[in-house]
């Protein structure tokens, strides 16, 4: 891998990740920023893509496939995680699973300043709901995500991926 | 209108080998009728979403009949879901909606446009693969064999006789029941399902 490629963050990555840690499922709302890795999704064979209405629902449908021994990830934008709060504690939090939440930090900045709301409550969010979260901003970042996985199934709790970048695509054919 | 009670013993003689999700006031008295217990799951609640939750275990347990006692006033706060499911086509799911037009654990105040709305009707055009409407028992009764071999989603929207409850929610009777763990753990364990 390239010095160029490490330091964006490539749909594969979050694939590859997904592979290795069994993932079965993805729940998810597409967001502006996931696009290319919802295309990359929907050529494995191994992963079946869930589509929910609102992201309340993914971690709900995600508690009914854990139940039936099944491995989801929710894959949602962080405005969706705040709507989800309910969600989050009665289906998650509450149900004793592992579960491994990525979720598109729209507003992040490392650089600026940040204006957009979402991004300055996404961490307090978290942080009010006890949920332990990891930030994935490039290709070096991914064994993040299978720490994510690790801890998630030792605690039986949910944890959550930040995805601090856009997916990009434009290496693909 | 018709009693949650008497639909639940005309269903208990369709059920077969179907795994069952009570919820709300309508559905305690499943427990009365059940006579498989260990397929019995408490998927737990929240704003709606034990729909979501039950659409989850039928994508995760495609083999299994999924039978998910519903409740209007659940529905009406996640409405996005029948979208969900029609979408996801889930062939072993039989959706029952137990229309009561009014929050009965909450001292039975009417829910929105409760005499009116066609829950059928959407489920019918969000694209579920087929759709009943029962307000009474006779036509419950005559259908629901049918409704259990026909191939998913199904929606079957029902009209209850409401149970309203009014005293402070500390004075009512508490009668037992399994927890959540205790029944996802027995459902596990009858389906050989090791937990993750």
């Amino acid at each position: 891998m390239s010095q160029q490629q490490a330091a964006i963050l490539q749909p594969e990555t979050l694939i590859e990740e997904f592979k290795q840690n069994g993932v079965t499922h993805v729940v998810t709302i597409p967001d502006s920023e996931t696009n290319y890795l919802y295309e990359l999704m929907k050529e494995q064979p191994w992963l079946e893509i869930v589509p929910a209405s609102r992201e309340g629902e993914t971690f709900a449908i995600s508690l009914g496939l854990l139940v039936g021994g099944k491995t989801p990830v929710c894959l949602i934008q962080n405005t969706g995680m705040l709507e989800s709060g309910d969600s989050i504690r009665g289906m998650a939090l509450d149900s004793g699973f592992p579960l491994v939440m990525v979720v598109g930090y729209r507003g992040w900045n490392r650089h600026g300043v940040i204006t957009d709301s979402v991004a300055r409550y996404t961490e307090p969010f978290l942080n009010a709901m006890r949920i332990n979260y990891y930030l994935v901003e490039s290709n070096e970042d991914g064994p993040r995500i299978s720490e994510a996985f690790k801890e998630a199934k030792a605690t039986k709790r949910p944890v959550a991926i930040l995805v601090g970048d856009e997916y990009h695509g434009f290496n693909r054919v | 209108m018709f009693s949650a009670a008497d639909m639940f013993q005309k269903f208990q003689e369709q059920r077969g080998n179907a795994i069952v999700i009570p919820t709300g006031t309508c559905g305690r008295h499943w427990r009365d009728y059940s006579q498989n217990e260990n397929r019995d799951v408490n998927l737990g609640g929240a704003m709606g979403h034990t729909t979501s939750a039950s659409l989850g275990l039928a994508l995760g347990l495609p083999n299994e009949k999924i039978c998910l006692f519903d409740s209007e006033g659940s529905l009406l706060m996640n409405m996005g879901i029948i979208a969900t499911i029609a979408g996801k086509k889930p062939k072993n799911f039989v959706h029952f909606l137990m229309d009561n037009e009014c929050y009965a654990t909450t001292g039975g105040q009417p829910v929105p446009n409760a005499s009116e709305i066609n829950y059928a009707g959407m489920a019918k055009e969000a694209g579920y693969a087929s759709t009943y409407h029962f307000d009474n028992l006779e036509e419950f009764a005559d259908n629901i064999e049918s409704i259990m071999k026909a191939t998913g989603p199904v929606f079957v929207s029902m009209k209850m006789v409401p149970e309203v409850e009014n005293e402070p929610i500390g004075m009512r009777k508490r009668i037992p029941q399994r927890s959540r763990p205790e029944t996802i753990a027995a459902l596990q364990k009858e389906l050989n399902i090791t937990a993750p």
